[in-house]
């Protein structure tokens, strides 16, 4: 019985430990290599707990992502030179999503920057942290400062009952049922203080929280003793995110695709789509007037047996694309996958086969999100 | 006679057929399975090569066939419910029955306690 599983080993390097490494074992979690940390891949099995971050309500810890802080001198201009990002548009406490990208308009992660007071504050991928860090520091002036937090966790809780459950926990300036999708602030949550903002990446309502590491076992205790919520692993994370059609950097995309055939238009924010002045802009701004050779599509796939990373997409006996995630919907209880296919073959409904050792199986370009996102956009 | 493998599989023998599946431990950590690829009936199969492939909700995992021999059974519950891998890996969840083709292959295999030994060392 062997794995021919496409984790994330960085294997070289030594593994290092997150702040709630003993919570989750305590919690009968299995751990993992994961971005250059051990993980907490399930505790109670995956489709259960998937089950329930879709009913009820599910903590993730996201401590691996990289948490950072950019301030200084002229930091609004120094930020939109890298990133294809509007931040006149950008209130404070609000995240957004943004891309980094290389000079050609290749992916080299994605990213939630969020205006601070006096600076912004950054959310990027665990396994590109330290590439992000070198990329920043060295094309952002002296007079812009990068402060990685890393005294700092980062929990996800995510469900219908998030609220809920959260709303009890936290005091602030404002009510925490002032958080509409994309909005954050401030709070206290168990004496704590926490960033909260209401955003995720299952496509259900919730919360994302930074708040220091020395105290995240007492909140995620905290929060746990909510009846309607347990903690989730990074497996449910993984089915949870692809059902919402969300991608996953390092897999969905690359320094090898580019924003616009992944479907990523709203990351160029509209200013910029006509001014440019961000790496790979040239690329970019024809891509959106002239399309992509290839699209990034969702696919339904006929019958039990799930097609994963890599797997070969074909029209006839044209091969017309590849697999980048897949795997088995819980709750729709069928595999479903996300692939890059040839723009002429990206139009729902279109029948494509995909090849699993040897086998074709049927497949029908989907609309995504394959389950609906149920974002909290105010009553 | 019950044996097992290194690679988390258990034999059944009674004659000269061997009856294959998975055990308690190895469904545990593949955790919820979807799908299970069976041989074909009739097909012979060495030793260590590839003989079924279970896809968990998060990876697919080979199983090797235990010994050398030919397949003359496959479960067909399987294809209904892979879920039994979980429920029921040590009966109603096994994967195929085989002739044995060299007795002594079951010799190198473990018996029930050296397998206990061998996932408590796990």
């Amino acid at each position: 019985m062997t794995d021919h599983d496409t984790e994330d080993h960085l294997e070289d390097l030594p593994l290092e430990a997150l702040p709630l490494d003993a919570w989750h074992r305590a919690r009968g979690a299995r751990m993992v290599p994961f971005a250059g940390y051990e993980m907490p891949i399930q505790y109670e099995g995956i489709v259960a707990e998937h089950n329930w971050t879709r009913e009820s309500a599910g903590l993730f810890d996201v401590s691996h992502m990289g948490q950072l802080y950019i301030s200084g001198e002229g930091v609004d201009a120094a930020l939109e030179a890298v990133l294809p990002i509007d931040l006149s548009t950008l209130k404070h406490g609000n995240p957004r999503y943004s891309l980094l990208l290389d000079e050609n308009g290749g992916v080299l992660d994605d990213l939630m920057v969020t205006r601070w007071s006096e600076g912004f504050y950054l959310v990027v991928n665990g396994a590109t942290k330290w590439d992000d860090i070198a990329h920043l520091r060295e094309h952002l002036p002296d007079e812009v400062t990068i402060s990685h937090m890393d005294e700092t966790a980062l929990l996800a809780l995510q469900g219908p009952q998030a609220f809920a459950a959260l709303d009890r926990l936290v005091t602030g300036e404002a009510p925490l049922a002032s958080l509409t999708f994309m909005k954050g602030a401030a709070f206290k949550l168990g004496g704590v203080d926490a960033w909260i903002s209401r955003s995720g990446y299952t496509g259900e309502d919730g919360f994302e929280i930074s708040l220091p590491a020395e105290s995240v076992a007492a909140v995620a205790d905290l929060v746990c003793a909510e009846p309607e919520v347990k903690p989730i692993g990074l497996g449910a994370r993984d089915s949870l995110r692809l059902e919402a059609g969300l991608p996953l950097y390092g897999h969905d995309m690359t320094p090898e695709t580019s924003p616009i055939e992944a479907g990523l238009l709203f990351g160029i924010n509209k200013r910029r789509r006509t001014e440019g002045g961000f790496p790979g802009a040239n690329r970019i701004i024809r891509e959106i007037a002239e399309g992509t050779a290839r699209k990034w599509v969702g696919l339904k796939i006929e019958g039990r047996l799930p097609a994963r990373e890599g797997a070969e997409v074909f029209s006839g006996s044209d091969h017309i694309g590849t697999v980048t995630s897949g795997g088995f919907s819980p709750t729709l209880s069928a595999p479903i996958a996300m692939a890059y296919v040839a723009s002429d073959h990206a139009a729902p409904g279109t029948a494509l086969e995909v090849e699993v050792r040897g086998k074709r199986l049927a497949a029908t370009v989907s609309p995504t999100p394959f389950v609906p996102h149920r974002y909290f956009r105010g009553s | 006679m019950r044996y097992y493998t290194d690679e988390h599989e258990w034999i059944d023998v009674e004659g000269d057929i061997a009856t294959v599946g998975i055990t308690e431990y190895a469904q545990g950590q593949l955790g919820d399975i979807v799908f299970v690829e069976l041989p074909e009936v009739g097909a012979l199969i060495e030793q260590g090569k590839d003989a079924a492939v279970v896809e968990s909700v998060k990876a697919a995992s080979d199983v090797y066939a235990p010994i050398t021999g030919e397949i003359t059974e496959v479960n067909p519950a399987l294809e209904e419910d892979p879920a039994l891998v979980n429920s029921a890996p040590e009966d109603g969840g096994w994967f195929f029955k085989m002739t044995i083709t060299d007795p002594g292959e079951l010799d190198a295999l473990m018996d029930e306690d050296g397998y206990k030994a061998f996932v408590e060392g796990l």
